[in-house]
C-alpha cells in the first residue's frame, strides 16, 4: 500500500504503446514512446518494413489503434501479399478501417521542379488517412525515397523536420524506417529528426547461417535491454528473444515420473526423474541414447501425456522403425496423437530460428515431455556462446511451463566428455552417462547416474543392454578384476553357477553319506539291542536252571537225608543258593 | 482561393482546337500557403502566351478534397500536372521558373515545331 501510495507520487512514465512482437515489449519495457516518432533503421532485407507492419497490425487487432501505412516502396497489393505469409489479413483489415494504406509513388527523375515547393500535399495524405478511420499509429515505411525523387534537400530537411513535428502534435505513434547508411544510422541521416527512439535492426551472416539481430541504440525517458537481441519472423510473426527476460522463479513439483525402465527408476531413488525438471543424457555415439529416450517417450505416452520428440538427426519413420526392433510400439503413440515428431536438420536454418520452431511446436501441442534428440546437433548451427543461451532459454522456457525434458547429448571420445558438457550440465537436474567399455575384444554399455538433484540416487554401474525385448540394467560384476561387463560378466556369472553347482553336488553327497551312516550305526545299535536282550534271556534261562537244580538237589538232599534220617538243619547251603539268584537277576 | 475554384468556370476556350492540341492541366494547391497563388498566376501567364485558347487549368484545393490527392500522386504542393496531351507530366513548385516550367511541360518541342 505504501508502496503503491510512493510511486502515485512520482512524475508518471513515458507512456508507451505496445507493440504486440514477441519480446520486444519486454526489451522497451512496455513499447515505443506513445505519441512521439520511432526509428527503426537497417540494411536491406533485415525486417524493418515486417517489423513495422506487425506494430501496426497488432495495433489494429489486439490493441483496438487503427494505424496508417504509408508506403514508399510497395503498391498495396504487394504489401497485402508480403504480410500474408505472417498470416495477417490486410486486405480484411482493411475493409474493416481499421488500416489505411496509401502508396506514395514517387520516380526518381520523373518530377519537375520550379520554384519553391512544400510537401503539403503528403502533410493532406497523410492527415486524411489517419482522419478517416481515427488512426492512433502510422508507419511511413522508408521516407528515404523522398530523398531520391526530390532534388531541393533543403526543402526536403526543412519539411521533414515540420512533419516529424506535426506527428507529434497529431498525437500519433509513429514508426519510421529507414535504411542503414555508412557510418551513420541512416543513409540521409533521418535520426537528427527522430531522438526518441531509434532501433537498430542488422542481418548478419555467420559460418553461412543468417542471423538477425535487434538493438535500441536509444531511447529517451526509458529503461530499455542494451544488448543485442536475436530475433526471427517465423510463420506468425516476428520475436524478439530477449535472452535476459527470463528469471529463476519456475514453479517446481514433487511428483515423480518413471522412465520407462524399471531398474533405472529404481536407481534413481526408486521413483523415477521429478516432473518438469530437465534431464541430461549423455554418450559417446551407439551408447543407446535414443533408446533410453524413445523409452522416456513411450513411458509417457502410456501415461497419457503428450510428448513431443525432436529429433535432429533421424526421421520420425526411421526412429519408429528402429524402436520396433526392441520391441517399442512407438506408431499408436503417434497415430493417438500423443507423441509427435518436429524433425529438421540442424543445418536447415539458424539457433535462433530453430528455437523459435521449437518454442512454437511447444506451444501448439502443450506437451508435458519434451524430448531433444541431440541438443548437440544445434551447436553446428551456431558459436557456443549463442548455444548456450539458447539451452538456457529453451531450459527455462520449458521449466516455466513444467514440462520435462530430456537432452541427448552427443559426446565425441571416451574421456573429455565431463568437460564438454560442463557448461551445459550446469543447467540439468538429472544426468545421466552412458558409456562404452572395451575389453575381451568387445565394447558394452554401462549406465551411471551422475547427477540427480533432489533425490537419493544410485552411484553404481549398471550395466545396459539392448535386447529385442527392450532395455534391461544389469548389475555390472565388481571383483578384484574391475568391472566386469558382457561376456566377461556372463562368463563370470557362469563360473560362479558352475561353483555353485559343484558345492550343491558336494553337499548333497556328504548329506547322503552322513545318512547313511547313521542308518548304518542305527542298524548296527539295534544288532547289539538284539543280541543284548538274546543275552538278558540265556541269562534268565540259566537262573531258573540254576534256581531248580538247587530246588531238585535240596529236594534230593532231604530225600536222601530222609533216607538216611540226617538232622533237621542245614542253613548254609540254603544261603549259598539265595545268593546265586541275587546275582543272576 | 473561392476565387481559384471558379478557375474551372473561367478556363479560357475560345477558338475550336483540335483534341490532339487540346491542353488540360491539373493544379493541385492548398489555401495554407501564398505560394499557390503564385504558381496558379504563374502558370495562368505561361498558358497564356503558348497556349492561347487551347488549355483549360483546374485548380484543386488539397484541404477540400484529400481523396484527390492520392490519385495523382501529389506530394508537394504546388503540383501540375499535365493530363492531356499524354504522357502525363508533373511539376512542382510555384512555377517562377518558366523555362523550366517550359521544359516540364514539354512546349519547348512544340514550339520548336511551331
Amino acid at each position: 500500500m505504501k508502496k503503491a501510495a510512493k510511486r502515485a507520487s512520482l512524475p508518471s512514465p513515458l507512456p508507451k504503446c505496445p507493440t504486440g512482437i514477441q519480446g520486444l515489449d519486454e526489451i522497451t519495457s512496455g513499447g515505443f514512446p506513445r505519441g512521439r516518432p520511432t526509428l527503426l533503421c537497417g540494411g536491406a532485407g533485415c525486417g524493418k518494413t515486417l517489423m513495422a507492419m506487425e506494430f501496426l497490425v497488432r495495433g489494429a487487432t489486439r490493441y483496438g489503434e487503427p494505424g496508417v501505412l504509408m508506403s514508399f516502396e510497395e503498391t498495396e497489393d504487394e504489401l497485402t501479399a508480403n504480410v500474408a505469409s505472417l498470416g495477417f489479413d490486410l486486405g480484411d483489415l482493411i475493409r474493416r478501417k481499421k488500416i489505411a494504406l496509401d502508396y506514395v509513388h514517387i520516380e526518381p527523375g520523373e518530377i519537375q521542379e520550379s520554384g519553391d515547393y512544400d510537401l503539403e500535399g503528403l502533410f493532406v495524405r497523410l492527415n486524411h488517412a489517419i482522419d478517416s478511420i481515427g488512426a492512433k499509429r502510422v508507419v511511413l515505411d522508408t521516407l528515404e525515397a523522398l530523398f531520391g525523387g526530390l532534388r531541393n534537400e533543403a526543402i526536403l530537411r526543412a519539411e521533414l523536420r515540420r512533419l516529424f513535428r506535426w506527428l507529434k502534435t497529431k498525437g500519433v505513434t509513429a514508426v519510421i524506417t529507414a535504411e542503414r547508411g555508412l557510418g551513420q544510422l541512416t543513409r540521409h541521416g533521418l535520426e537528427e529528426y527522430v531522438s526518441d527512439c531509434v532501433l537498430l535492426l542488422d542481418h548478419r551472416v555467420t559460418d553461412q547461417i543468417a542471423t538477425r539481430n535487434l538493438r535500441v541504440v536509444k531511447y529517451r525517458g526509458s529503461l530499455h535491454g542494451t544488448n543485442e537481441f536475436p530475433f526471427l519472423i517465423g510463420d506468425d510473426g516476428i520475436s524478439v528473444m530477449p535472452i535476459t527476460s527470463l528469471g529463476l522463479n519456475h514453479k517446481i513439483s514433487a511428483e515423480r515420473i518413471g522412465t520407462g525402465i524399471p531398474r533405472l527408476d529404481a536407481m534413481l531413488g526408486g521413483r523415477g526423474f521429478f516432473r518438469g525438471s530437465s534431464i541430461l543424457l549423455t554418450g559417446t555415439p551407439g551408447t543407446g541414447k535414443t533408446v533410453v529416450a524413445a523409452n522416456f517417450a513411450h513411458a509417457a505416452c502410456l501415461r497419457g501425456e503428450r510428448t513431443l520428440f525432436f529429433s535432429f538427426e533421424e526421421s520420425p519413420n526411421q526412429i519408429i522403425r528402429n524402436m520396433l526392433s526392441i520391441g517399442l510400439h512407438l506408431d499408436p503413440c503417434v497415430k493417438r496423437g500423443l507423441l509427435r515428431f518436429h524433425a529438421a536438420r540442424p543445418s536447415l536454418y539458424g539457433l535462433e530460428m530453430h528455437l523459435a520452431t521449437m518454442f512454437n511446436e511447444i506451444n501448439t501441442f502443450k506437451p508435458l515431455v519434451v524430448i531433444v534428440d541431440p541438443i548437440t546437433s544445434l551447436m553446428d548451427a551456431g558459436t557456443g556462446a549463442e548455444c548456450r543461451g539458447m539451452v538456457t532459454r529453451l531450459v527455462d522456457f520449458l521449466k516455466a511451463g513444467q514440462v520435462t525434458t530430456l537432452f541427448t547429448s552427443l559426446t565425441q571420445g571416451g574421456h573429455a566428455l565431463q568437460q564438454s558438457e560442463a557448461a551445459m550440465s550446469s543447467l540439468m537436474d538429472a544426468w545421466l552417462l552412458l558409456q562404452d567399455l572395451e575389453g575381451n575384444g568387445e565394447r558394452n554399455r554401462v549406465l551411471y547416474v551422475l547427477k540427480a538433484r533432489g533425490m537419493a540416487h544410485s552411484n553404481q554401474v549398471r550395466e545396459f543392454l539392448i535386447s529385442n525385448h527392450g532395455i534391461d540394467l544389469v548389475d555390472a560384476y565388481i571383483g578384484p578384476s574391475g568391472v566386469l561387463t558382457g561376456s566377461a560378466r556372463a562368463a563370470q556369472a557362469a563360473r560362479e553357477k558352475a561353483e555353485t553347482l559343484i558345492n550343491q553336488q558336494d553337499a548333497a553327497r556328504r548329506k547322503r553319506e552322513l545318512k547313511r551312516k547313521g542308518a548304518t550305526l542305527k542298524q548296527q545299535i539295534s544288532g547289539l539291542c538284539s543280541e543284548q536282550e538274546a543275552t538278558a534271556d540265556e541269562l534268565r534261562q540259566v537262573d531258573t536252571q540254576v534256581g531248580k537244580r538247587a530246588l531238585l538237589l535240596g529236594a534230593d538232599r532231604t530225600e536222601l537225608g530222609r533216607l538216611r534220617q540226617a538232622d533237621k538243619q542245614v542253613p548254609g547251603s540254603a544261603g549259598h543258593s539265595q545268593r546265586n539268584g541275587k546275582a543272576a537277576r | 482561393m473561392k476565387a481559384k475554384s471558379r478557375a474551372r468556370s473561367r478556363a479560357a476556350s475560345a477558338p475550336q482546337p483540335t483534341p490532339a492540341e487540346f491542353w488540360q492541366l491539373r493544379l493541385y494547391v492548398t489555401d495554407r500557403t501564398n505560394k499557390s497563388r503564385v504558381a496558379f498566376s504563374n502558370l495562368k501567364r505561361i498558358c497564356d502566351v503558348h497556349l492561347k485558347g487551347r488549355y483549360r487549368i483546374t485548380v484543386i484545393d488539397l484541404l477540400r478534397h484529400p481523396r484527390l490527392a492520392k490519385g495523382d500522386q501529389i506530394l508537394a504542393v504546388p503540383t501540375l500536372v499535365r493530363k492531356l496531351p499524354t504522357p502525363i507530366r508533373t511539376i512542382i513548385g510555384n512555377l517562377s521558373d518558366i523555362d523550366n516550367v517550359l521544359v516540364g511541360l514539354d512546349l519547348r518541342v512544340t514550339l520548336d515545331r511551331a
